[in-house]
């Protein structure tokens, strides 16, 4: 039975010459379902297979206040579907309001969307967990039907989607009845978004719509081969612009923001036929994104160059093809960008795949055979963070007096937290309201107090201010400013790590916004730069998110390797191949490939496990902690997929011992104490669980920065006076999933044994030379650091004649 | 003991692995900015509930270093306490730490800006110390001759092979030392920011804390934001 759409909505339809998709029709069937699913490839009318319901209960007009809340995980999302659902509701001529509501929203319409809500108001769960947070909360939701989670896939195994669900939590409790809808990019395992999406215990019902046709998609063929090395892809300039030229509207997509700003730069010095093409990643200043995505939505762009910020399903009209530059890393991800091109239903989409280096062509080729046999990969169970439901506890007190057994009970009802233990809720609350301490030290200046009543409240009203400038579950490294020198007040060109910029000399040049800039100087914290477009450019390190391969990719990978030869490859990489196999040997799946050579005044170990990059990191902790007790003075070491390198000042003879599982865990208990990786996650976890403050109220950080410090120092001191601290436990348990990834480990252990084949070399072989060439290197910080700053000490004082002096 | 020993004004002045500064003539130990009582004031004042053992820890460090050098002068040099009100707060078992530190010496609490009064722990409260041929005080003042000061708290910046290592120090030069911050929970300063450049001679050195504190020249913190030309 198709549920009687109002004349208003048919009528467009029909006059359009439209009809209502099959799933469009069947999520109005079921729209009184507490919660659907819809799985549905891009271009398929999801969103207004989403909205169709909504609009159908609003065409009367009866409806007074918030109906129907709206979030995508991109601000740029939010907005796009304001337009697309303005213009149809104005030609329906519905009495429906549609608002959006992110962090670009100025604080006068915020606070009158809380009074006085739209019908629709389409948000980002940041924004939404901040609405919750206020007091008045319960009079925005009051009234609430419906909510549309999009592009659920992109939040399922995030933070933020944990965020989102807690928040989702607390609206089903103000508003009873709220029903859920989920909107999903094609996925492996629809069952388990929606274990997530769900209020727990309520069913979801999974809609999938029909796949549509197999994608057109190859590997695009160029005169020059790709680089031995590298990541930018640039070699392919010139068949890249042939294509942009042979089609209507190209998205190129690239792994990370530094590649892409590259990557246009040399586009634009090949285009001599002056192509309109702009750039797009979340690292460009908001001014500059809107600049772009105004004029791919005016069609004036033959083509963008873009990140992870274009993934998702913003509705770019007339794009007829998608080049992925560099390797996808995983098949999800690959379907998902080919399917932004022709986002019609029922029309194949057209992508072409660029290696940006030999290996990735192996990678490439290994993800187009993926494709073609429809295998995405898998998701692992998911359970809800800590740090996050620490966060929520503040948030949720923010709000007025809770009692904890309503909060507990609360909480259970989100999937990934459905399981969550009494006593891991009662720690968490313990966290936020005293700090948890063994010692108690806070009595006085708790930040929540318990009432007579029993209820939970803040002890100082004036706290909430502090915790809603610190919502969110995104922990980037601290970031600067880049702006134009003498241009008080204009136009900022985007921003760059703090790190990046604390590096920076007056006259060095990097690439931002697709332009060189010339770095001239700090002012307040804000990078100045001038222009100078005839210098060749420093690259600009801040990176994009990185994401390891998936095990199957890894494996076909391998499986590859054991081919006699590879007359599907290209030549070039072909012949790569076979120079690997002579000078050294190709990795297998049930062996361990170890190198070591010497290479610009330090001696190399490689170590081929194809892990993933998170497990391969994982690897490089422990080898080089196990290195540190052989006395080989480790210094530092790199990650990719399916390699780690590590450099040191001693040669290594012998890996075997590096690879025993024996004393494993001690090892792994070893570095857990001690170790970058370590510290990045406690700091994560420590600014999302709200230990530390990421933005304090009263506006500017001081320029004086003594009163700053490094949370390692937190970590450390946790750990040698409070070792059962809650955070503690919350950072083991992150890193072990996350960074760490030690099931891979163990698995690739397993698979090994004792197959280890160890190739002593004179020189950088050829499967290794691209790990040279690899951002985020991890120090160590062992003995090799004294012995360095002594014969640092000792070079500086001797050259400036003060030897006698020095110890 | 891996001190590094110094010539300050015809004085010998040895720094500690850990940032004290030890002078053995006169027997005097000296430590700058303790901040101690920190997490207790964040937490009173609404900030973030910090782990509450950063006083335990300074003066852990503080016992070692009066069981190793023996003074019979111990100067904290300002910014002994995060607050006054800290300085009130500390808990019983530390001021007892405290109070058996102190015994059977001379204890001089510099002023500093963070409590700027005096304290009911015992010792002698001054504005400045003086012991010629050498003067102690918080900030250091322009001009100043043998000065011995904290304030700032200076970390050294330093990029060796490729790789960047930041480390606590204290800077030097012929008319005064500024010391590295003593206490657990303190941030710093590079060496190279206009506040504290300016105070110091371009042939400075900087004395950089570790397991053996080393010494290099200032001018050798390689990596350095270039500074602001209307600045100067």
């Amino acid at each position: 039975m198709t549920r009687s759409l109002p004349p208003a909505i048919t009528g467009w339809f029909a006059s359009r010459g439209w009809s209502i998709h099959p799933h469009q029709h069947a999520m109005l069937d079921r729209a009184h379902a507490p919660c659907q699913l819809l799985i549905a490839p891009t271009g398929g009318g999801k969103t207004m297979a989403g909205f169709l319901p909504t609009l159908a209960d609003l065409a009367d007009g009866t409806h007074k206040g918030l109906h129907t809340l709206y979030v995508s995980p991109l601000k740029a999302l939010a907005a796009d579907i304001k337009r697309n659902l303005t213009g149809p509701i104005t030609e329906m001529g519905l009495p429906i309001r549609v608002e959006d509501r992110t962090g670009d929203t100025s604080s006068h319409t915020k606070r009158r969307q809380r009074a006085d809500p739209p019908h629709i108001l389409l948000t980002t769960p940041e924004s939404l967990a901040l609405m919750v947070s206020y007091e008045d909360a319960h009079r925005t939701f009051a009234g609430l039907q419906r909510i549309i989670v999009d592009e659920i896939h992109a939040l399922a195994e995030s933070k933020r989607g944990d965020q989102l669900m807690l928040a989702l939590s607390r609206l089903s409790a103000l508003a009873p009845g709220l029903r859920r809808v989920g909107l999903s990019a094609t996925v492996e395992d629809p069952a388990a978004i929606a274990r997530i999406l769900a209020r727990h215990p309520d069913p979801c019902e999974i809609l999938e719509a029909d796949p549509g046709p197999d994608p057109d998609i190859a590997m695009l063929t160029t005169e020059a081969p790709p680089p031995w090395s590298g990541g930018g892809g640039k070699y392919a300039i010139p068949a890249v612009l042939e294509q942009v030229k042979r089609h209507r509207t190209t998205l190129i997509f690239h792994n990370t923001r530094a590649q892409a700003e590259l990557f246009f730069h040399h586009l634009w010095l090949a285009n001599e036929d002056q192509l309109p093409i702009g750039i797009h990643h979340g690292a460009l200043a908001r001014e500059q994104r809107e600049k772009v995505e105004q004029a791919m939505v005016d069609g004036r762009l033959r083509a963008i160059v873009c990140t992870g910020s274009l993934d998702l399903g913003i509705d770019w009209g007339d794009v007829d093809l998608v080049i992925q530059v560099g390797a996808p890393k995983n098949v999800k991800r690959l379907v998902q960008r080919i399917g932004r091109a022709n986002h019609r239903y029922n029309a194949p989409s057209k992508a072409l795949i660029v290696p940006a280096n030999r290996f990735e062509v192996i990678e490439c080729t290994a993800a187009l055979e993926a494709v073609r046999a429809r295998q995405l990969d898998g998701d692992t169970d998911h359970t809800g963070p800590l740090d996050v439901l620490c966060q929520h506890i503040l948030i949720r007190a923010a709000a007025g007096p809770f009692l904890a057994d309503d909060l507990f009970a609360e909480i259970r009802t989100a999937g990934a937290y459905a399981t969550l233990p009494r006593d891991s809720f009662d720690r968490c609350l313990d966290f936020a309201a005293t700090g948890g301490y063994a010692l108690r030290a806070y009595d006085q200046w708790q930040r929540l107090v318990q009432r007579p009543d029993g209820q939970w409240q803040l002890r100082d009203p004036r706290a909430t201010t502090r915790i809603r400038m610190n919502i969110g579950t995104i922990v980037d490294a601290d970031k600067m400013q880049v702006r134009y020198q003498k241009t008080r007040g204009g136009a900022p060109l985007g921003e760059v790590e703090e790190y990046f910029a604390s590096m920076l000399r007056k006259g060095d040049t990097f690439l931002i916004g697709g332009q060189i800039v010339r770095y001239e100087g700090m002012r307040e914290m804000v990078v100045e730069v001038s222009r100078t477009p005839y210098l060749k450019p420093k690259i600009a390190t801040f990176m994009g998110t990185k994401f390891a391969t998936s095990t199957q990719l890894s494996d076909r990978i391998l499986h590859m390797f054991r081919a006699k030869d590879w007359p599907d490859l290209p030549i070039h990489t072909r012949e790569w191949l076979h120079l690997q196999r002579r000078v050294s040997r190709l990795p297998e799946r049930d062996r361990l490939l170890v190198e070591s050579f010497p290479h610009d005044g330090r001696e190399h170990v490689v170590a081929y496990g194809f892990a993933g990059r998170n497990a391969q990191q994982t690897l490089g902790l422990l080898l080089s902690q196990r290195m540190e007790m052989m006395g080989l003075n480790p210094m530092g070491f790199v990650a990719t997929d399916y390699a780690t390198l590590i450099w040191g000042l001693d040669p290594l003879d012998d890996p075997r011992p590096l690879f025993t599982r024996d004393n494993l865990v001690e090892t792994m208990e070893a570095w857990l104490a001690d170790n970058a990786v370590m510290k990045r996650t406690f700091k994560a976890s420590a600014i999302i669980a709200g230990l530390i403050d990421r933005n304090q109220p009263g506006g500017k950080r001081k320029t004086g920065r003594q009163a700053t410090f490094s949370t390692d120092i937190l970590y450390d001191t946790l750990r040698k006076y409070d070792p059962g601290h809650v955070m503690l436990d919350i950072t083991r348990a992150e890193a072990m999933r996350g960074l760490v990834d030690f099931g891979r480990i163990e698995a690739m252990l397993d698979r090994i044994g004792d197959r280890i084949d160890h190739v002593r070399l004179t020189r950088v072989t050829p499967l290794a030379a691209p790990l040279f060439l690899e951002p985020g290197r991890v120090p160590i910080a062992g003995s090799a650091d004294q012995r360095l700053l002594e014969e640092e000490a000792q070079r500086l004082m001797t050259a400036a004649g003060l030897a006698e002096i020095a110890t | 003991m891996n001190a590094l020993p110094f010539d300050f004004r015809g004085e010998t002045l040895h720094l500690l692995p850990s940032g004290a500064l030890h002078w053995p003539a006169p027997r005097t130990l000296c430590v700058a900015d303790l901040h101690l009582g920190k997490s207790e004031r964040m937490a009173r004042l609404g900030g973030p509930m910090l782990p509450p053992y950063e006083t335990e820890e300074t003066l852990t460090r503080l016992t070692q270093d009066i069981a190793l050098t023996d003074p019979a002068t111990v100067i904290c040099l300002g910014d002994s306490f995060d607050d006054m009100a800290a300085a009130q707060g500390l808990e019983t078992t530390m001021t007892d730490r405290l109070a058996s530190l102190m015994a059977g010496r001379s204890w001089v609490w510099v002023l500093g800006n963070h409590d700027p009064g005096p304290v009911n722990l015992g010792g002698s409260c001054r504005a400045e110390y003086r012991a010629d041929p050498l003067v102690f005080r918080h900030i250091a003042e322009p001009g100043a001759m043998g000065e011995i000061s904290g304030h700032y708290h200076p970390k050294a910046r330093i990029s060796l092979r490729g790789r960047s290592l930041s480390r606590r120090c204290a800077v030097v030069d012929a008319t005064r030392v500024i010391l590295p911050a003593y206490g657990a929970y303190t941030g710093g300063l590079f060496c190279d920011r206009p506040e504290l450049e300016r105070l110091v001679s371009s042939d400075a050195d900087m004395l950089v804390l570790g397991p053996s504190p080393i010494r290099l020249p200032l001018a050798s913190s390689s990596i350095r934001p270039a500074r602001r030309s209307s600045s100067t």
